[in-house]
Order: C-alpha cells, then structure tokens, then sequence
C-alpha cells in the first residue's frame, strides 16, 4: 500500500516508529516511578503524615519556652468491628520533650482479627517534626478473640518545629489484615 | 469597593441574560445564581476575589468579543470589503502577550495571600473531627466527648424514592436537610478535622466557603470563623458512589450562649447517646 | 464518502464479502479517515443519547426515571464514550484524511498500523458498552477512576481497565502515525515553520499522547493489581494513599485536555483565514503558543486536586503555572481576532461554527481562568461551574471545530457541496441548544449544585429546566448533520477544486475528491 518507492523514508519511519514506542515504554515506566517518586516527596515535606519510627534518641535541648497541644484520634475503617481510641484525646509537650501515650484496641468479634493501623498527621508540614520512637503503626495487629490491649506511642516534637505551628494532630485509622477478608474491593458495584 | 457597588447592575444583567436566553418562565425572588458571599471574613474574601477575577475577564471578553463583532459588521465581504495582506506585526504581539501576563501576576497577589489565610489553622478554639460514610457523616467533637451521625432527614428520603409520590415542596429543604445537624458557635475559630471510612467524600459549605476531601487513612484540616448565626447548608462535593447526592451537611451556627446550652444538652443525654451510636456504627459495621 | 472517493478505482467495491473484507484490511488514509469520522459520529450519537437520559432526569427535582445507580453509569460512560469514542477517534480521523493532502504525501507514513489503531476501537467500546448489561452494570465511579470509589465497580471493573488500556493503544498508534508522516513524508520545500498550522497542531498532540497515554495505561493498571493482586498503591491499609492516584491520573488527564483541543486550534486557523480572504495573522506565534501550552500543561495538574489537602506551597505553584496558560491562549484568540481585522469576511457554514468555536471557547477560557484561582476554586470544585467550563471547552469547543472541519473539507472529500441552507440552520439551532444547556449550568454552581448528583434541591430547578430544554433541542439538532452530511456524501453540487475562494494549501490543489492516492508525485513547496 505504501507507494514510497526509496528506502530512505521508510527506514525512518521504522526508526520513528522504534523511538516513539521506546517513548510509551519509558512513560509507561514513569507512571509507574511516580510511586516511588512521590513517596519520596511525601518524605521529605511531610505532606501525608507518613513518617517513618525514628530509631535513634538523638535529642536536641528541650524548649520549655514552647507548648504545643498533640491530638489523638483513632479512626476504624467500616471494615473492622473494633473498638479503638486514645487514652487521652490530647496532651501538651515541651517541643524535644520524649512522651508516650496509649491507644486502646478491642476486638469486638468472637474470631481471632489482624488489624493494620496507618498513621497521619494534620497539619501535614508538622508531620516531619513529629519524631516516633516507638509505634504500633502499619505493622500487623493479631488480637484473639475479644482481646482487648493497650499500645503504646512514644514521641517527641522537633523542636525545629515552625513557629506558626500550636496544635497537631496525630490520627490512625485501624484497617482489617485479616488474611481470610480483603480490603474495599469485594464491595460491589460503586454503590449498589 | 468596586465589586459591591456593580453587584446591583451584575444581578440584573446575568438574571437578564439567562431569562431573555431561556425564554421561558421568570425569575422567583429567591433565585439564587451566584457564589453566596457567605458567613465569614473568609468567605466574604473568597467572594470579591471570584467577583473582581470575573470582571476581569468581563473586561477581556468586552475587548475581544467586541474587536471580534467590529470585525464582523465592518468588514463583510457582502459590504464591499476589500481584504487587506498583513500577516504580523511583532510589537502587537509583545504587547498582547505581556499585558494579559502583567494582569495575572496582579490577580495571584491578593489570591495567594489570600490562600495563606486559609491554610493557617493554628490559634483556633476548639476542634470538630468528620468523618465521611458512605452515606452519611459523622461528627466528632473532640474534647467534649460529643459525637453523632448526621444523615439525610427521613421526609426527604421518602421523597427522593424512584417513583415516589410526595410534593418535593411539603418536603422541609428537599435534600439539603439532615437528622443531626452539626452545631457551631459564632465567633469562634473552629478547626476541623476530616477522614473518611470508605470512599473519598468532600465536605462542602458554601456560607463558610470551605470544602475539603475525606479520604480514608489520611486526615485533612480546615477552618472557619462564622460571624452569623443561622443555619446553613451544604453536601457532598466528590462523587462517592450511589447515593452521592443524598448526603446533605447543616451547619447549625449558634450564639456562644445558646451553644453552651445546646453542649450541655447533648452532655445531659449523654450515657444514652454514646450507647446508640456505639450500637449504630457497630450494626453499620457487621 | 467511499463511493465517491474510489470513483476512479470501481473494481475495488462489489459484492458484500469483498465490501465487507476492503473496510476491514484497508490501509488507505482515506478510507480509514472515513472510518474514524464516521465511527466517531457513531459515537457521539451514543454519547450523546447517555446525556439525554442524565438530563432528562435532572428535568426537575424528585428520581423520576432512573435509579441513582444507573444515573451514575450514565455520567461515567457519557464521558468516556464522549473523550475517547467520540473527539478522540474524530481529530485521529482528520489527521488521516488531511495530513497526507495537505503535506503532500502518497499516504499516512504507517499504513498497516493505522488499520490496526482504528479496527480496536470497535473492540474497546464493544467492550466497554457491554458492561451495561451486566450484573451490577456499567463502571459508576466517574470516568476518573478515583480509588478507592472505582474498586467497588462490580464484573465491568476489569473490562473497564482493559478497554481503557485498548484506547490509549488505539490513540497512540494513531499518534505515532502523525509523527512519522509529518516528520518524513513533508513535501520538498515544506519546512517545519511554512507547514500548515493542522499538521503543527496535530505534531503537538502527538507528542503529547505517546507521553501521557502510557501513563493513564499505567494507572489503570495498578488499579487492576490493587483490586486483583493484593498490592496496595492506593490502598492506605497497604501504605499506599488514594492520592497519589489522582497525581498520576491528571499527570495524563491535563495534557489530555490540551489533545482535546490542539487540533481543534489547528482547525480553525485554517478555516478563518479563509473565509477572512487575508492570511493568518501570526503564523509563528501561533506554533509557539501551541508548544508552550503543550509545555504548561504538564506543570498544572494538580489543579484539578485543589481539595485533596496539598502542601500551601504546592497550591501556590499550581496556582501561578495554571494561570499561566492563560497567556499563550488569550495570543491564539488575539490572532484569530486580528485575521479578522480588515479582512473581507463571508459566513458559509465552517466560518460560522469557527467563530462560534472562538466566541465560545474563550468563555469556557474564562471560566478556566476563575477555576485556576485556589481560593475561589474550593467553592468551584465539583460544581455544576465546573461543568459548564469544560463543556465550554469540549462542546462548543472542540466539537464546533470538528463539525466546522467537516463542513469545511467535505466538499473536498466527497465532491460535492452540502446543503449550505441546512448548515446553516443546523449551526443556529446546535448553538441556540448548546448555550441554553451549558450557560445555565455556570448558575446553578455557583449557586451551590454539586456535579455528579441524580437529585438536587428545589432551588436549582430553573437553571435544571433550561439546561434539559437546551439539551434535548442541541441532542436532535445533530441529526439534522446526519442528514446533511449523508446528502452530501450521495450527492449535490459538484464542488471544484479549490471549493472556497480563499483556500490556500496544497489540499486544494487536488481535485475534489482527490485521487485514491494522494500526491503519488511530491509537489514542490516554495
Ligand atoms: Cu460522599
């Protein structure tokens, strides 16, 4: 069909051909290393409250000049028939000052459950001062049968906190692990 | 300011556009067309913005639209037209390049700022946590151990049925009407907090001009300081499945006074409240 | 079209297996144009039918005729449907029926490929249609996808996923197609600066759908995984954040706004220089305009997500890179507007739906200009504003240029004339129905109508009422083109080969209709 009678264009076309589908290819791939990508951006300003459990207690001076009131709220995915909230809604910290607090679990179901709970922080630029050093978060949560427990959460605020910065919040939401149910997708039909 | 004092000859002329272009019935008195100027200092910002952003563009589209209908009377061919040959003119196009791009860097300076106020939520009075359900939200108020679902009013949902047969006007705010509004005091800068259970919801006021996601696993915060007390109503923003448009918000905004009573209410009901929501978001769990 | 256009070549049509086995394995541009323009019309009647049935229900207050549910597929499929079966295969259409005549070129560069890029979209939307009728339906999440919302799709869900994944194939073929047949098959002489402003418009676009078709192809597909193999890049109980979806969907779904409308740039500025009988005033300007909003439009995505909770610092740049674009947009229209000036102006039917595109397009601008604004944004967002805006573009936009293409070139394609009389009347009656539909719709959102809903609250009933009025009037106005363009195709007037007194380019220096192939001698371009 082609009527092109030289070689010359068609050999280009083919390498026009190659070079577009290498382009797909690579957008294909940077879909896919918009992941990472924006994890890492995530990391490094906070924004989604994720931050990973600080294992070092390297501290800097406390700053008794500064009070900052943490919330703690506790959130269940409709999933997961649990009981779970703070031992205290708030607490006010010196920033650098080490606390822990509790948050309690209750598995209100008569079956053994997993349970995985996601942290996140408002607001999200106070995410990266909020340093953990131990955390119940995003590991798996086995609770027998109508066990109940507390867990705890040890922080502390960077007192490179800015100045703008008087309330924060720490929030979890509790989501079903459990290996026998999966998450929102067996749900059917967007709203039937 | 200039914006308020052409809103009188804007109402007109939009109600007069949309009336002469339908051709069909008139205007009732409550016909609301326009972004409401709402109920707070931020509001009220976010309003002479959209309005001076909209005269902006009323003067371009006058500039344009107007060189464009010149064009079209003055220069037919049926007229006797003759066309002339050029094709460029380089400093036109300098000047119509740099002009539109000047107005813009005008228009971002009060919207940024603007924009910095809105994002501040420190310094406030007292924090609302919402979470969104497919279909309803729930309203926490943190530190008052006060909380409660809040759901489309039953009227309304017997209206709203396929095929049922009840006068959307006997209805009391058709859809715009919930079981438990969330009650508010004026003058107090009131944080919320947002989180969803489910699906992605959007919590929208337009009174307050606020509107944030709830998405689930993530916490969103927001704020506004109400002036006014009244009630005002809003709903979902974000398409979160089938019943989207049948999960109204009320904001009902109270005197500081009358909020204390209404607090010490819910208090007084307390042990029994707790007890029926707890059983409630269990069934709505298992 | 065909018969005219193989008027010199009666073998190739007979008996209906051979009819039937031509359309399937030709390689020829214009019968595959054809095929494009015609399955896209198709598609927009289907489209079109699925708003009927939203507005229809949205008449007046109260679930009249439909349940929630289904309402919500309706919303969805109408704009898949609408994006990728109707403008998308329509501007494919164009390219292949135009680029080859006006570079002066035998054919489209990739022969084979071009069969293959058009013969799956039947497929994808036999596919994706048939969803209707399954248990559960059709995808109701919306057509963007927004996890966790679309993993409660039912059975469509993965022939939702796989369709998608079979459209973007389809588009990039096409886009490919474009690119080698613009950068290899130019005329002698024709440099990139003296091509005309289609192939510039459409050498942008292809660009930009090989660079973000794949990245939609892998969005959806971490969806298929996050619903059917346990990853979790959206799933928050996994670590993953439903956000994050939204970046990498509107990372492909801004530029795809601008493949939507860059031909449709490209179109008018051939026909209002035409009918201006005066060149195009900024040639250069133009094609520069076009890269730099090719450009902007992968820094402002995440204006679309003014509500998700961004850092302030991302709004602020989303803000700023959004409304930058407004500058080499408001240049495009300030060109179009001096071609005019002092010009010598005539109305046939493709000038008219040119300047209803430029008149309408710059207030769909307008509204765009205000949705850039994130202040004034958090009370537009997922308003029924909203939806009048990008109906502005799209509508009255990118679909005006498309019906004002084709009035413009079917001449040329069929030798013919259409029934100007009737193009007219069709021009008038679509854009009387277009403004009634979508001008009201920047009233109710404002006021405070949510998009999306099958009910709203009694105060919005007027703007509801006119907007259905002007929806059923614009919906049956597109039959009258139906008709008017099959006259045209079985006959009329015999058009000569120029067809318009101000045509310039090499397209009208073929006879109407042109030769099965094209130019089989490169014409020299001075
Ligand atoms: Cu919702």
């Amino acid at each position: 069909m082609n009527n092109l009678a030289d070689p010359g264009p068609r050999k280009s076309n083919r390498s026009v051909l190659f070079q577009a589908v290498v382009v797909c290819l690579v957008m294909f791939g940077f879909g896919f290393a918009m992941v990472p990508l924006y994890r890492a951006f995530c990391n490094l300003t906070g924004i989604n409250g994720r931050m990973a459990v600080v294992a070092t207690e390297t501290l800097a001076q406390s700053d008794l000049t500064r009070v900052i009131t943490v919330q703690f709220v506790a959130n269940r995915n409709q999933y997961l028939p649990w009981e779970f909230k703070p031992e205290v809604s708030s607490v006010q910290v010196h920033p650098g000052e080490i606390r822990t607090v509790t948050f309690f679990a209750h598995n209100l179901r008569d079956v053994p459950m997993v349970g995985r709970a996601v942290p996140s922080i408002a607001p999200g630029e106070a995410a990266k001062y909020l340093r953990k050093l131990e955390c119940f978060c995003f590991n798996e949560q086995h609770f027998a049968s109508g066990e109940a427990r507390n867990m705890p959460v040890r922080f502390y605020i960077d007192p490179r906190i800015p100045p703008g910065i008087d309330t924060l919040t720490l929030s979890y939401t509790f989501f079903d692990a459990s290996p026998q149910t999966t998450m929102v997708g067996d749900k059917t039909a967007a709203g039937s | 300011m200039i914006c308020m004092r052409m809103r009188g000859v804007m109402e007109s002329t939009l109600v007069a556009a949309a009336m002469t272009g339908a051709g069909i019935g008139s205007a009732h008195a409550g016909l609301r067309y326009n972004m409401p100027e709402g109920v707070s200092e931020i509001s009220r910002s976010v309003y002479s913005l959209h309005m001076a952003m909209f005269w902006v563009c009323v003067a371009i589209g006058a500039l344009v639209f107007g060189a464009m209908i010149y064009s079209i009377v003055r220069f037919r061919k049926s007229a006797g037209a003759q066309p002339a040959n050029f094709h460029e003119n380089t400093a036109i196009e300098l000047i119509w390049t740099a002009i539109p791009f000047a107005i813009l860097v005008i228009m971002t300076i009060p919207a940024a700022g603007l924009l910095i106020k809105m994002d501040d939520t420190s310094q406030s009075d007292m924090t609302i946590k919402i979470t969104g359900y497919q279909w309803k939200w729930h309203y926490d108020y943190l530190d008052q151990d006060v909380s409660f679902f809040s759901a489309l009013a039953q009227d309304s949902n017997a209206a709203r049925q396929l095929g049922a047969q009840i006068d959307l006007k006997s209805v009391d705010h058709y859809l715009l009407n919930v079981d438990h509004p969330v009650v508010v005091p004026v003058g107090k800068k009131i944080r919320f907090l947002i989180t969803s259970n489910d699906v992605i919801h959007s919590w929208w006021v337009s009174d307050l001009a606020v509107k944030k996601d709830a998405i689930p696993g993530f916490i969103n915060e927001f704020w506004t300081r109400i002036d006014v007390p009244g009630i005002y109503r809003g709903q979902c923003a974000e398409l979160c499945g089938r019943d989207h448009g049948f999960m109204p918000i009320v904001v009902e905004a109270k005197t500081p006074e009358d909020y204390a009573a209404w607090l010490d209410a819910q208090h007084a009901a307390k042990a029994q409240q707790t007890a029926m929501v707890n059983g409630a978001a269990l069934a709505a769990a298992r | 079209m065909s018969e005219q256009v193989l008027g010199h070549d009666e073998h190739d049509h007979g008996p209906d297996p051979q009819f039937l086995r031509r359309w399937i394995t030709t390689t020829n541009h214009k019968d595959l144009g054809a095929l494009y323009l015609w399955f896209s019309l198709l598609m927009f009647l289907v489209g079109g039918a699925m708003a009927l049935v939203i507005r229809a229900e949205l008449f007046q207050p109260g679930m009249q005729l439909v349940r929630p549910e289904f309402f919500n597929q309706m919303t969805t499929m109408h704009a898949l449907v609408m994006i990728f079966g109707g403008v998308m295969p329509a501007f494919v259409g164009l390219s292949n029926w135009l680029l080859p005549v006006m570079l002066g070129a035998p054919d489209m560069a990739l022969p084979r490929l071009n069969n293959w890029g058009f013969w799956i979209l039947p497929f994808a939307f036999t596919l994706l249609i048939s969803t209707l009728f399954m248990p559960g339906g059709a995808p109701a999440g919306g057509w963007t996808m927004y996890p966790p919302l679309v993993l409660q799709t039912g059975l469509a869900f993965p022939f939702l996923i796989f369709s998608v994944h079979l459209l973007g194939v389809s588009s990039i073929m096409g886009g490919i197609n474009v690119i080698a047949t613009i950068l290899n098959l130019r005329a002698p002489g024709m440099t990139l600066m003296k091509m005309p402003l289609f192939a510039w418009s459409w050498l942008i676009t292809a660009f930009l759908i090989i660079a973000v078709m794949p990245v939609l192809a892998g969005a959806v597909t971490m969806l298929l995984m996050d619903k059917y193999f346990g990853t979790s890049f959206f799933n928050a109980a996994g670590g993953g954040d439903p956000v994050l979806f939204q970046h990498v969907f509107w990372f492909f779904g801004h530029p795809e706004v601008y493949i939507l409308i860059l031909p449709a740039f490209g179109i008018v500025s051939h026909i209002i220089p035409t009918f201006s009988r005066k060149p195009l005033f900024g040639h250069a300007s133009m094609v520069y305009a076009m890269s730099a909003i090719a450009f902007l439009s992968f820094i402002v995505w995440a204006h679309h997500m003014f509500t998700v909770g961004l850092p302030l610092a991302a709004e602020l740049f989303f803000m700023f890179a959004t409304m930058l674009i407004a500058v080499p947009t408001g240049v495009k229209v300030f060109n179009w507007t001096a071609t005019m000036w002092r010009g010598s102006l005539s109305f046939e039917t493709p000038m008219l739906f040119a300047l209803g595109f430029v008149f309408m397009f710059t207030i769909g601008g307008f509204s765009g200009l205000m949705l850039a604004m994130a202040p004034a944004d958090f009370q537009y967002q997922d308003t029924y504003f909203v939806v009048a805006h990008f109906h502005y573009v799209l509508v009255p936009g990118a679909v005006y240029s498309i019906m004002a293409a084709v009035y413009f070139w079917l001449p040329k394609w069929t030798g013919h004339m259409y029934d100007e009389r009737l193009g007219k009347l069709h021009f008038w009656l679509s854009t009387i129905g277009v403004n009634l539909t979508f001008f009201p719709m920047h009233f109710s959102g404002l006021a405070g109508m949510p998009r999306r809903i099958p009910d709203y609250a009694l105060q919005f009933t007027t703007f509801n009422q006119i907007s259905s009025v002007g929806a059923f009037m614009f919906g049956f106005s597109q039959l009258l083109f139906v008709y008017i363009v099959i006259k045209c195709v079985r006959g009329g007037e015999k058009a000569t080969a120029q067809v318009w007194e101000g045509a310039e380019g090499l397209e009208w220096t073929l006879p109407s209709p042109p030769p099965y192939h094209s130019f089989t001698i490169p014409p020299l371009v001075t």
